[in-house]
């Protein structure tokens, strides 16, 4: 559907490094579940966590907004710099984290507001908006980048919690880019639509492409190598292998990648 | 006599249960399939049917066998004295009863050994035909029922059908008991309006309650039934527990639900429901023995006169006794706002206080209404706390540090007084449905608004 090849050869080496990731460790409790992580994520790219589950990518990818300070037991070493600032330091804030690094989640979880009123959430928050107009503005661009004001525009005032799986996934996504973010970080975000509505979302996060960096976690094979140009390998909590998507599907180096993506673990 | 009967009746359905399962397994030998019903539906089928022919012969023939006794005897008691006024007869009767079964009677007589040796052996008579009749009747179903298992038989249709209409059995005795209640209230209401001629202005509007004073046949004073002041003290009382009650619980069910660590939550939430079961006496004399004398001395202190019982001291202690039903339940509501929500809003950078107010509270709103309404409900109906708080004296105030009263209270205080139930029922069962009305356009009332303003999570 989309030639991730080529766009891969060509894009990924111009692009600038997003967030730089060093001997990140995670811990929850006791259990040790991210093991000394190095990875580079690129700007403008769509970036794709595969392994099986329990491997440790949601953790990894709620280290990268700091969603896991949330979480009582969650402990996380190591470091994770975002356009090069520490994003551990304590002179950030998670919540402004939050604003620039976006999330999306597995389910569907729009508020049980207007869908006027779940966009305009993050905005109005963050006082992104001084007037009504700005904050209508702003929730237009949202919707439109998330492929859903044509289906919604005459119904803004209806419940987010009305509309179809797919549709309330891309409320969600509005949601999140409503906050200008820089990157968007999504877990598994299709993995609770039907195939119609999967592949909206695939043909979205292609877009999102143009304006953030994205990283999608999914346990589906054929969803990375369609959406994503670079893909990382969890295995065990370990980053086994991270590459071109392409080469990592084609010609992977690690044998326990080659396992997974040919059937064998997982 | 009958109790023995009754288990007796029990282990012949037991009994026909087994046997009734065993010979079905027998049928099926051990394979899955033969049967329609399973064996143990056969079993329950036949217990069913043992339990209620059984039962039923015990109730119906006891109950007959009562009535028919009685009226021999009185018969045969009128034969022998004519001349005697019925309850002169019936206090024979239960006389002659009470030496028959060799207690103590009030009179002796001549008449009175007759009848006691007839009922002696009337009521021997009768207790074997009972016993007989269940007996009997567990018997026959149970051999009956026993004789139907078969591979083709529906005993679960047929026992599942049994069991639904014992349901629905118990289902309309929970409902006709409620709506007999509310008749009662109605009918009672009704004869109290017209001893006041219908005057209900008066008793909604007049402030001098003392519906008992100069009450003559089947006729009271329209102007001593102004219930007015119990109404305000009711509200009075109501407004300030709910001041206290609202407040703490809610916000201690937000910081045990979001934002307490694991180990306090642990503690604090059990600790809540414990003080949800005190006994409301015990809060009563607290409010009597250590509040109000404390308020009144706090009182005293600052310059202010608040009187030894006050409508303030029974808020006060009416609100905390609330405090750990509105905590618990708002508790238990913004527990199951589900963890998704707030991952949203924590996603888009929202702080957790942010996430709890615009988007926890709304989507649980509907559940801190429910509990703010049952706690108001408990306030209105709330009668120990009152007595020993706030008083008897049905002044007309609004000031809180005065001695007031409400209408459960004085529902009490005419129920127990010196004047015969017959009048006395008619002001108090009034006053007990003007509160019902109060509560039930309450609750539709709050109803109606939280639907208009939920936000309703799936
Ligand atoms: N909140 C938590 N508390 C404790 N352990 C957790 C928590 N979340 C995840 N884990 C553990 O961390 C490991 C990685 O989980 P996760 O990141 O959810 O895996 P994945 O998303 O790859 O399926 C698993 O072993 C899981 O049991
Ligand atoms: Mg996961």
């Amino acid at each position: 559907m989309y030639d991730t090849s080529k766009t891969a050869d060509g894009a990924t080496e111009q692009m600038a490094t997003k967030f730089h990731c060093a001997d990140v460790q995670v811990f929850y409790g006791a259990t040790h579940a991210i093991k000394d992580v190095n990875v580079d994520i690129q700007d403008k790219t769509v970036t794709a966590f595969i392994g099986p589950s329990g491997c440790g990518k949601s953790t990894f990818l709620r280290c990268l907004n700091r969603m896991n300070d949330t979480i009582d037991v969650a402990r996380v070493e190591g470091t994770i710099l975002l356009d090069g600032e520490d994003v551990y330091d304590a002179r950030v804030d998670p919540v402004q984290l939050r604003a620039k690094v976006g999330m999306v989640f597995q389910k569907p979880n729009p508020f049980p507001k207007s869908i006027y009123e779940n966009v305009a959430y993050g905005p109005k928050i963050h006082g992104m908006a001084r007037t009504k107009g700005d904050l209508d503005e702003l929730v237009e661009r949202a919707l439109r980048r998330a492929a859903l004001w044509d289906e919604v525009k005459d119904r803004l005032d209806a419940t987010g919690t009305g509309l179809s799986g797919g549709q309330q996934q891309r409320l969600c996504i509005a949601r999140a880019v409503a906050t200008e973010p820089e990157v968007l970080l999504m877990d598994e975000p299709a993995s609770a639509l039907d195939p119609i509505a999967t592949s909206q979302i695939e043909e979205l996060i292609d877009e999102l492409r143009q304006n953030y960096a994205v990283v999608i976690v999914t346990h589906s094979m054929q969803q990375a190598a369609r959406v994503s140009q670079k893909t990382a390998f969890f295995h065990l909590g370990n980053l086994v292998e991270y590459d071109d998507t392409s080469k990592i599907f084609t010609n992977p180096e690690d044998p326990r990648t080659e396992s997974y993506i040919t059937g064998r673990i997982g | 006599m009958s109790l023995t009967l009754f288990a007796v009746v029990l282990l012949i359905a037991l009994a026909s249960h087994f046997m009734a399962q065993r010979k079905a397994l027998a049928i099926a030998g051990g394979r899955a399939g033969v049967l329609h019903s399973r064996p143990v539906f056969h079993g329950l089928y036949s217990l069913l049917w043992v339990a209620l022919a059984g039962i039923g012969a015990l109730l119906v023939s006891a109950t007959l066998g009562d009535w028919l006794i009685d009226r021999v005897l009185m018969g045969r008691i009128e034969a022998a004295r004519p001349s005697m006024a019925p309850l002169e007869r019936q206090l024979l009767l239960s006389d002659a009863k009470a030496l028959a079964e060799g207690r103590m009677s009030s009179r002796g007589g001549v008449l009175r050994d007759q009848i006691a040796a007839a009922y002696d052996w009337m009521s021997a008579t009768r207790n074997w035909v009972v016993i007989a009749l269940s007996v009997g009747g567990a018997a026959v179903a149970a051999r009956i029922t026993y004789g139907r298992v078969s591979a083709g038989w529906r005993a679960r249709n047929r026992a599942e059908r049994i069991m639904l209409n014992i349901l629905l059995a118990m289902a309309t005795i929970a409902i006709l008991t409620t709506v007999g209640i509310v008749l009662s209230l109605i009918f009672e209401t009704v004869r109290f309006f017209g001893m006041i001629d219908w005057r209900i202005d008066k008793f909604i509007l007049g402030a001098t309650w003392s519906p008992l004073s100069g009450v003559f046949e089947g006729q009271m004073d329209p102007d001593k039934v102004g219930a007015l002041p119990l109404f305000a003290g009711t509200l009075l009382i109501t407004a300030i527990a709910m001041l206290v009650a609202v407040p703490i619980g809610l916000f201690s069910a937000i910081y045990l639900s979001d934002f307490a660590p694991k180990r306090v939550r642990a503690v604090a939430k059990p600790l809540l429901e414990i003080l949800a079961g005190v006994p409301t006496v015990v809060y009563g004399f607290f409010a009597a023995i250590t509040l109000a004398p404390a308020l009144r001395d706090f009182g005293e202190m600052i310059g202010v006169r608040i009187s030894s019982e006050s409508a303030l001291a029974a808020g006060l202690t009416m609100g905390i006794m609330i405090i750990p039903f509105i905590s618990s339940l708002s508790d238990d509501v913004i527990n199951a706002v589900p963890q998704s929500l707030r991952d949203g809003s924590l996603g888009v950078g929202a702080t957790e206080a942010e996430t709890m107010r615009l988007v926890v509270l709304p989507a649980a709103l509907p559940g801190i209404v429910s509990a703010a309404i049952l706690g108001v409900s408990k306030a209105i109906g709330e009668t120990m706390i009152v007595v020993m708080a706030a008083g008897q004296g049905a002044n007309l105030t609004a000031n809180p540090l005065e001695a007031t009263t409400t209408v459960t209270v004085q529902i009490v205080a005419l129920i127990t007084g010196d004047t015969d139930a017959e009048t006395a029922a008619g002001p108090a069962f009034t006053l007990g449905f003007t509160l019902f009305v109060m509560t039930l356009v309450m609750n539709i009332l709050a109803q109606r608004l939280v639907r208009r303003f939920r936000e309703a999570y799936e």
